[in-house]
């Protein structure tokens, strides 16, 4: 049987905040389906085999490759693209940092880096830069060398007030408790000069 | 200039998800496409059978070489500066034979990629494979198969350069180092795949074509050219572009198909690369193996170098450049940020059946100065010598005379010495040799090294257009006063994110005294640009930059000869800052909106019976000069774990350079980027073919770009022009330097003078870069090459 006399599956999933309803062949990536049926063209595959993490989205509240999963995989599922995300303001003080340090350039990464950091700073509000640059690990970028990056995530991590809650409702990893001085991040091994 | 690090104007899109690439265009009727690729490196096409594919669902059409034939012509990758320049010719797809894994044979298009896949699938093609070439040596083998017969031997390009007595310089020196380097095959992975949508007019013969790309002008003559049309009904359009990094830069054969499909089928076709098509197809650089050899005098001073270069290139002379680029580099570059009595240098450009070749960020420059500077290397520790003291001996002196190298290219002077001071200064040296120390007590081998490198930017004229090469080093811009006192433009620079765009705005502002924000640029489209060179060979904002600014001063003189005659002052008298027109000492006079409008609705109330303009245009490109040199010194320190032959590098420093800076936060970004594309070269990435030429690297699984935890944090210094230069002379622009390509130009080198420095205590060395962990046993012994 050829791929395309498959029977179309129906899939009912949330995406940003809204109810969607389709038919889709089995083979269709969620990012494509997100990207060619919705139009929500923000994310973007750089290798479409899982590697580079520019296709990012948030799925039932965690970080997923669209490029790997399959549209039928996502049934029942709540999707957040970067388009969702920064339009409810959950990005806004990383959106700032990252122009502030030049953490991006042609900006094919950014979606992918900007929903890692998101996560990260959910879990982990003041992580150290070895810990922002272990978060960044599932995405490629070409053009910046990941130090803006790194610190930019770091900026947006020691703004006030703290990050968005962590999608499972359970405390940060690393949060103070509310009465006690700022966490001190842990020392790092630092550049030899 | 104004040195302000302004955010990049496209970044609240690209912040946001609102990014519109290739890929996120709709076009209205566009077809999907997808290749039938050669699966052999080598082999004839005996017969290919489409009559299934033709009939699968959702297909438009189905081409072959000679479907296309009708409207493309093929195109030969030669040079005039060359004309023993072997340059086969090139066919958009394989003919009767190919000769690489990936070449274009079939090119189906219609309703999905997806439908377009399948029916590939159902393309039977008859090939007998035939024995492939697969590497530098490989091709200049006595036995090695013939690519084409008009290149015996498998040579493309041979040059060589040599000093007079350059033999008996070696023979007097009392040190002569020598070492065989090998340099891994890269390619640039932008992370935006290649992509393009090509419409075509019929009625109206005109060509618009959407392309992910770096010159667009380029693009428009080559479709111009190579498919019969009127440039002037040709456009091309450059959108968001996802990285590019020299491999949009070019004539693609799959791109070409494309293009010419469009033109006969008649409906929009969009062809998107996948990264499997990208690894195997897109450009591929800096595959190297080069003999060198170092003279030196007893007394430590360097008399001589000599290198024995082979490129090995693709199939083909690239299109339209050619590929004498990474050898004329070797030739150029070879010594180059030192003074010696003598030098030699020689280079081949062979054919291989590996990808097709192209510039890759550098072309060349990291392969010279991984030669150099790993000579110097040696030499310094053959004479017990610190290398750092080594180079101050030896660097071409900064006193500033013009001096022409052994090799005979002429450079500016260049501060070396000063670069070397800024590493040195705030005692860096002692905190790395107490780094080392520490390092190598815990049982790591630990290394830093350093390496001088020298930026080619800014090209003139000489190279291309004297060799028939439509390839333009100038760029332009035009201004105009909007209404509201806006400012809007259109240049001909090219943005893929280096932020060249953003520079050119802030030169328009500065020059006007307009803030940012009512400044408009567009770039990359060709209906409203110069003919520009775009953006390669760091000289975007060189050139372009310097056209903006003469168009802004231009504009500024009109409209203060307007206010002069509105306002009965002399225009001497007055300034223009911060959106209105003032006097000298900073009191408003009219506000620039107010004097907009008045021009665009009542010019009739300006004393004079004067017709405002309110619109400048500028172009500007080298013309005698060859290059301006950017220069710099990197420093790289590693460590290597001894068991499993890992290289880590943990930290990096780039002394740099560069002229006027426009903008911080986009020069560092360059100098940054290109570092860790730098080291990505040294240390990881490689595109692996097999003895069959089958690419082994075929995925971002495989080819390994550096990730975040791998990367050191890099430092950038920037070495001010020395005093006494010409500078900040408001009828002359700032003299800018390119910077694009300096972090690439010296990175491998220095990580892989880190490398030898670590394993030095082993009596161990490594001249093959990316220094993977097999070859850094292999070196140390522990374990069989």
């Amino acid at each position: 049987m050829r791929f395309s006399d498959a029977t179309k599956i129906a899939v009912t999933l949330h995406v940003n905040g809204r109810p969607v309803a389709a038919e889709v062949e089995p083979r269709v990536t969620l990012a494509a389906f997100l990207r060619d049926h919705l139009d929500l063209t923000g994310l973007h595959v750089g290798c479409g085999h899982g590697v580079c993490g520019a296709c990012a989205v948030l799925m039932d509240g965690l970080t997923a490759r669209a490029c790997t999963l399959l549209a039928v995989a996502a049934q029942g599922a709540r999707i957040e693209t970067i388009e969702g995300l920064s339009d409810r303001g959950a990005l806004r003080a990383l959106q700032r940092t990252f122009a502030e340090h030049g953490a991006l350039q042609c900006g094919f990464c950014t979606p992918g880096m900007l929903l890692a950091a998101h996560e990260l700073l959910a879990e982990t509000p003041a992580p150290s830069p070895a810990q922002i640059r272990e978060a960044l690990s599932g995405v490629i970028c070409r053009c910046t060398g990941y130090g803006p990056i790194v610190d930019a995530v770091a900026a947006a991590a020691s703004e006030s007030p703290p990050a968005e809650p962590r999608p499972d409702g359970l405390p940060s990893a690393d949060a103070p408790p509310s009465d006690a001085p700022p966490s001190q991040t842990p020392p790092d091994e630092g550049a030899p000069s | 200039m104004s040195g302000r690090a302004a955010p990049g104007l496209r970044w609240p899109r690209l912040l946001t998800g609102r990014g519109r690439y290739v890929a996120d265009l709709a076009v209205r009727g566009a077809r999907e496409a997808a290749f039938v690729r050669s699966p052999h490196a080598h082999a004839d096409i005996r017969g290919v059978n489409v009559a299934e594919a033709r009939a699968a669902p959702g297909i438009d059409a189905v081409f072959l070489h000679d479907d296309l034939a009708a409207v493309l012509r093929p195109w030969r990758g030669s040079h005039g500066l060359f004309p023993d320049l072997a340059a086969p010719e090139q066919t958009a797809l394989a003919r009767d034979r190919v000769r690489h894994v990936g070449e274009p044979v079939a090119l189906i298009v219609g309703e999905s990629r997806a439908l377009c896949e399948d029916a590939a699938e159902l393309v039977a093609v008859d090939y007998a494979p035939l024995a492939a070439v697969t590497g530098p040596e490989d091709a200049v083998a006595p036995e090695a198969p013939t690519l084409h017969a008009e290149a015996p031997g498998n040579v493309c390009l041979e040059r060589a350069v040599r000093s007079e007595g350059l033999e008996q310089t070696f023979r007097d020196a009392a040190l002569t180092v020598e070492a065989t380097f090998g340099f891994g095959r890269h390619t640039g992975v932008p992370l935006e795949p290649r992509g393009l949508i090509a419409a075509y007019d019929a009625a109206e013969g005109r060509l618009v074509v959407h392309h992910s790309h770096q010159c667009p002008a380029a693009m428009q003559d080559a479709f111009a050219q190579l498919l019969g049309l009127e440039e002037r009904r040709v456009r091309v359009i450059c959108p968001d572009v996802g990285g590019a990094f020299g491999i949009k830069q070019q004539v693609y054969a799959d791109e070409m198909a494309v293009v010419a499909a469009a033109v006969l089928l008649r409906r929009p076709i969009r062809f998107l690369a996948d990264r499997l098509e990208s690894m195997a197809s897109d450009i591929q650089a800096r595959h190297h193996v080069v003999r060198g050899a170092l003279a030196v005098s007893a007394e430590g001073a360097i008399r001589a170098i000599d290198v024995d270069d082979i490129h090995a290139i693709g199939p083909y002379s690239q299109y339209p450049r050619s590929s004498a680029g990474e050898g004329r580099a070797m030739l150029s570059l070879s010594g180059a940020p030192y003074a010696m009595a003598a030098a030699g240098a020689r280079t081949r450009a062979v054919f291989t059946n590996l990808g097709m070749s192209g510039h890759y960020r550098g072309v060349g420059h990291p392969i010279a100065a991984a030669v150099t500077e790993g000579l110097v290397d040696l030499a310094a520790r053959r004479l017990g010598e610190d290398p750092w003291a080594f180079r101050r001996r030896n660097f071409a002196p900064y006193d500033g005379a013009p001096r022409t190298s052994a090799l005979g290219v002429a450079f500016e002077p260049l501060p070396f010495a000063a670069c070397l001071d800024a590493l040195e200064a705030g005692g860096r040296r002692a905190r790395l040799d107490a780094w080392r120390r520490d390092a190598r007590a815990r049982g790591v081998l630990a290394g830093y090294g350093i390496a001088a490198f020298v930026e080619m930017t800014t090209r003139g004229p000489g190279f291309y257009g004297d060799g028939g090469v439509r390839v333009s080093t100038r760029d332009g811009c035009t201004l105009r006063l909007e209404p509201s006192g806006a400012v809007r433009g259109a240049s001909s620079v090219t943005e893929q994110g280096q932020g060249v765009e953003t520079a050119v705005a802030q030169i328009v502002a500065d020059a006007l005294g307009a803030p940012l924000d009512q400044v408009e640029i567009l770039t990359g489209d060709t209906a409203v640009a110069h003919h520009g060179g775009g953006t390669w060979g760091s000289r975007s904002l060189a050139v372009g930059g310097h056209a903006a600014w003469t168009a802004a001063r231009r504009l500024r003189a009109e409209i203060l000869e307007i206010a002069g005659a509105l306002l009965q002052t002399d225009p001497a008298a007055l300034d223009l800052q911060g959106g209105a027109v003032r006097d000298q000492d900073g009191a408003p006079r009219i506000a620039l909106s107010e004097l907009a409008a008045l021009c665009h609705f009542q010019p009739h109330k300006i004393p004079g019976e004067r017709q405002p303009q309110l619109t400048a245009s500028a172009a500007f490109g080298p013309l005698d000069a060859p290059f301006r040199a950017g220069c710099g010194v990197q420093l790289s320190a590693v460590e290597i774990d001894p068991e499993t032959g890992l290289v880590r590098a943990v930290d990096h420093v780039v002394a740099h350079f560069c002229g006027a800076v426009v903008n911080p936060l986009l020069v560092d970004g360059q100098i940054k980027g290109g570092v860790v594309q730098g080291l990505g070269a040294a240390l990881s990435e490689e595109l692996a073919y097999d003895a069959d030429g089958q690419l082994l690297s075929a995925t971002l699984a495989d080819y390994r770009v550096p990730m975040a935890p791998e990367t050191p944090d890099i430092e950038v210094l920037h070495v001010e022009r020395p005093a006494g230069a010409a500078d900040d002379n408001d009828d002359a622009p700032p003299r800018f330097i390119g910077v694009g390509e300096a972090g690439t130009a010296g990175a491998s080198a220095a990580a892989l003078n880190a490398i030898n420095d670590a394993l030095a205590p082993r009596d161990a060395a490594l001249w093959r870069i990316p220094a993977t962990p097999a070859r850094v046993l292999a070196a140390l012994g522990a374990i069989g090459d």
